[in-house]
């Protein structure tokens, strides 16, 4: 009886493999875009990427660690802020303050997390909408950064970037590249690891993963801090890209969290693939139907509501329910058993 | 004296609140549903008046009479049609689907009204003042106080004193074994979300008589309604009412310090009664 050698774990498939040797041409493809895609264009695929990313980390904190959070607008504005008073009350250049955004994002959301995780479930949610208020009132109440009304970027700093607008849009486009590069890498990593398994077990069953010994809340904790860091490094991209910042646009739930919500819901909550496929999908609808205003995001919101009672796990989990697809080598399989009984 | 009169205006704005918590409150004890358009379901009630007042030329007050049946309605059908298909174990469905309800109700408001703010007028009754001892008190805030109380009241009485009640109990402490009973479930969460609206539709015509609303003004209204259970502590009605008092006189205390800080203070004090009791000044159920 020697069964055991034939069984093996995989985490790769052949689409998995097919599809990192396609992202190498299609990353390289993407670092050339400053040459062969127009401003707008370029400016078009920048917005991508940094929803891309949103979108990415909110379904880690809703998808994998059940913490359905209504107030990531909390990070994103606390990133923008900060970038702007690094730059230009503490003036710093801009690539160091970019770090710096992410290591204050990790340090304000620990305490935060400390206070909300006592709400359970849907009052956590709200709990996290509150936190991004007292954000937005709090940077409000900043008079050297414009108060209620916000402030630009001084020229000085955009130009220290680099020379020459061409040159600029470049650089603004490589950092949004990278960040969505960073953000997914970041993700794969984690959750091939083994707090990743962990992440998992909790995903499908908290009360079963707590009965193997998982602890949850500093699973969950870990969690809500790394996605809070990346978010508030997005958020000061962001407003790099937009130059102004103010209280109502930082923290808008609209912007930050409502569409984010959406591109997760219609992608697929809770797989890696969801996400980056509802964000193409959510700018491919806003491009053709961006006219169309205020009935766009009724439209968004039906949509949002019917995916979520008929299809819960949205078009990704639809196809790899279908086909078993799976983009990223994340899940395990077991080959070698199956054999004997086909 | 100044600081005694911020207080009792505070305590009054309180009972408002308290009005905003209620329904949120009576949902969440009999069927753990947390509705994130509570309070755009608010500013719907107060559009609901509005309408009613210039088609029909009705006081808002007088309206109630209409919308108060007409939130209960949408309020079962809604469970019935939408809701209830999500309730379940999982709390993702129900909190993304009241969600996108918040986004639609919000963008529908806007294409109808536009995004001009609106008020509900109400006559004399608006300015009209009692003295009482040495400061003088409106008689609107005072009769949304004595409502609030009347209504927590009913509530209260409805939840021990009447078979309504008692299948809300029972539903709430084990849904299955309710239903072995003879219990209709769908039909009781439909009743409850018709009551809980019910209650919606009176603090969103007071919210309108009291300060100029518009589409988006439901958030803010979802948040105060929230901090007064927590603070409050889940599942306790008197507690609620307590929990808004609180939270209204932090605000008027803060705005007497800066106006800037009227919001900021009633957050703060929230924050501050999470970190020290979790489970809120009264509690009576765990979340």
């Amino acid at each position: 009886m020697t069964l055991r050698p034939t069984l093996t774990v995989t985490r790769r498939t052949r689409l998995s493999t097919a599809w990192l040797i396609l992202l190498v041409p299609i990353m390289l493809l993407l670092i050339a875009a400053p040459w062969w895609a127009g401003r707008a264009d370029l400016r078009l695929m920048g917005e991508i990427a940094l929803y891309m990313s949103l979108a990415v980390l909110w379904n880690l904190l809703a998808g994998y660690a059940g913490l359905v959070s209504v107030g990531q607008q909390a990070y994103v504005g606390f990133g923008g802020y900060l970038f702007f008073a690094l730059t230009m009350l503490a003036g710093l250049h801009p690539y160091t303050a970019l770090p710096l955004v992410v290591l204050a994002g990790f340090v304000i959301s620990a305490p935060v997390a400390v206070l909300i995780f006592r709400l359970r479930g849907a009052y956590f949610a709200i709990g996290t909408w509150v936190v991004a208020e007292v954000f937005r009132l709090s940077f409000a109440q900043v008079s050297s950064l414009g108060g209620g009304s916000g402030t630009s970027l001084s020229p000085d700093i955009v130009r220290s970037l680099a020379d020459g607008r061409d040159a600029r849009e470049a650089v603004a486009w490589w950092l949004a590249l990278g960040a969505v590069v960073l953000v997914i890498g970041a993700v794969v990593w984690l959750l091939r690891s083994r707090q990743g398994v962990a992440l998992t077990a909790i995903r499908d069953n908290e009360l079963a993963a707590r009965s193997l010994g998982i602890d949850i809340w500093r699973t969950k904790f870990t969690v809500y801090v790394l996605v809070s860091g990346l978010t508030a490094l997005i958020g000061a991209l962001i407003f790099l890209q937009k130059l102004r910042i103010s209280p109502d646009a930082a923290f808008s739930a609209n912007d930050w969290t409502a569409f984010v919500i959406f591109i997760v819901v219609i992608g697929g909550i809770g797989t890696l693939e969801g996400p980056i496929l509802g964000t193409l999908v959510f700018f491919a609808l806003r491009e053709t139907l961006a006219d169309l205003g205020t009935l766009y995001l009724i439209a968004l919101g039906v949509v949002a509501i019917v995916i979520m009672l008929f299809a819960p796990r949205g078009l990704w989990g639809f196809l790899r329910d279908r086909w078993g697809l799976e983009l990223f080598p994340l899940s395990r399989r077991v080959s070698g058993l199956a054999k004997k009984e086909a | 004296m100044d600081w005694l009169n911020a207080i009792i205006q505070g305590t009054l704005l309180g009972g408002l609140y308290a009005l905003f918590a209620a329904g949120l409150s009576l949902i969440f004890g009999v069927m753990r549903l947390v509705n994130i358009a509570h309070g755009d379901l608010i500013v719907l009630s107060a559009y609901i008046a509005l309408s009613f007042g210039v088609s029909l030329g009705l006081n808002p007050l007088v309206a109630l009479l209409l919308v108060v049946p007409s939130m209960a309605l949408i309020g079962y059908a809604l469970q019935r049609l939408i809701l209830n298909r999500t309730m379940g174990e999982d709390l993702l469905p129900p909190l993304l689907v009241t969600f996108g309800l918040s986004v639609i109700l919000q963008n529908v408001l806007l294409m109808g009204y536009s995004a001009d703010p609106q008020n509900l007028q109400a006559g004399a009754i608006e300015t009209a003042s009692v003295n009482l001892g040495p400061v003088a008190v409106g008689v609107m805030p005072v009769l949304v106080f004595v409502t609030a109380v009347v209504v927590i009241a009913a509530l209260q009485w409805m939840f021990y004193r009447t078979a309504l009640g008692r299948a809300f109990r029972a539903t709430s402490d084990r849904q299955d074994v309710a239903q072995l009973m003879g219990l209709n479930r769908a039909h009781i969460f439909g009743l409850a979300m018709a009551l809980s609206l019910a209650v919606t539709a009176l603090a969103g015509v007071f919210l309108g008589i009291r300060t100029a609303f518009d589409p988006a003004a439901g958030g803010a209204r979802l948040i105060f309604g929230f901090e007064a259970v927590i603070i409050g502590g889940l599942g306790n009605l008197w507690g609620t009412l307590a929990g808004g008092v609180i939270l209204g006189v932090a605000q008027t205390l803060g705005a007497k310090i800066d106006p800037g800080y009227q919001i900021l203070a009633g957050h703060i004090v929230f924050l501050i009664i999470l970190a020290l009791r979790p489970r809120g000044l009264f509690p009576r159920i765990d979340g």
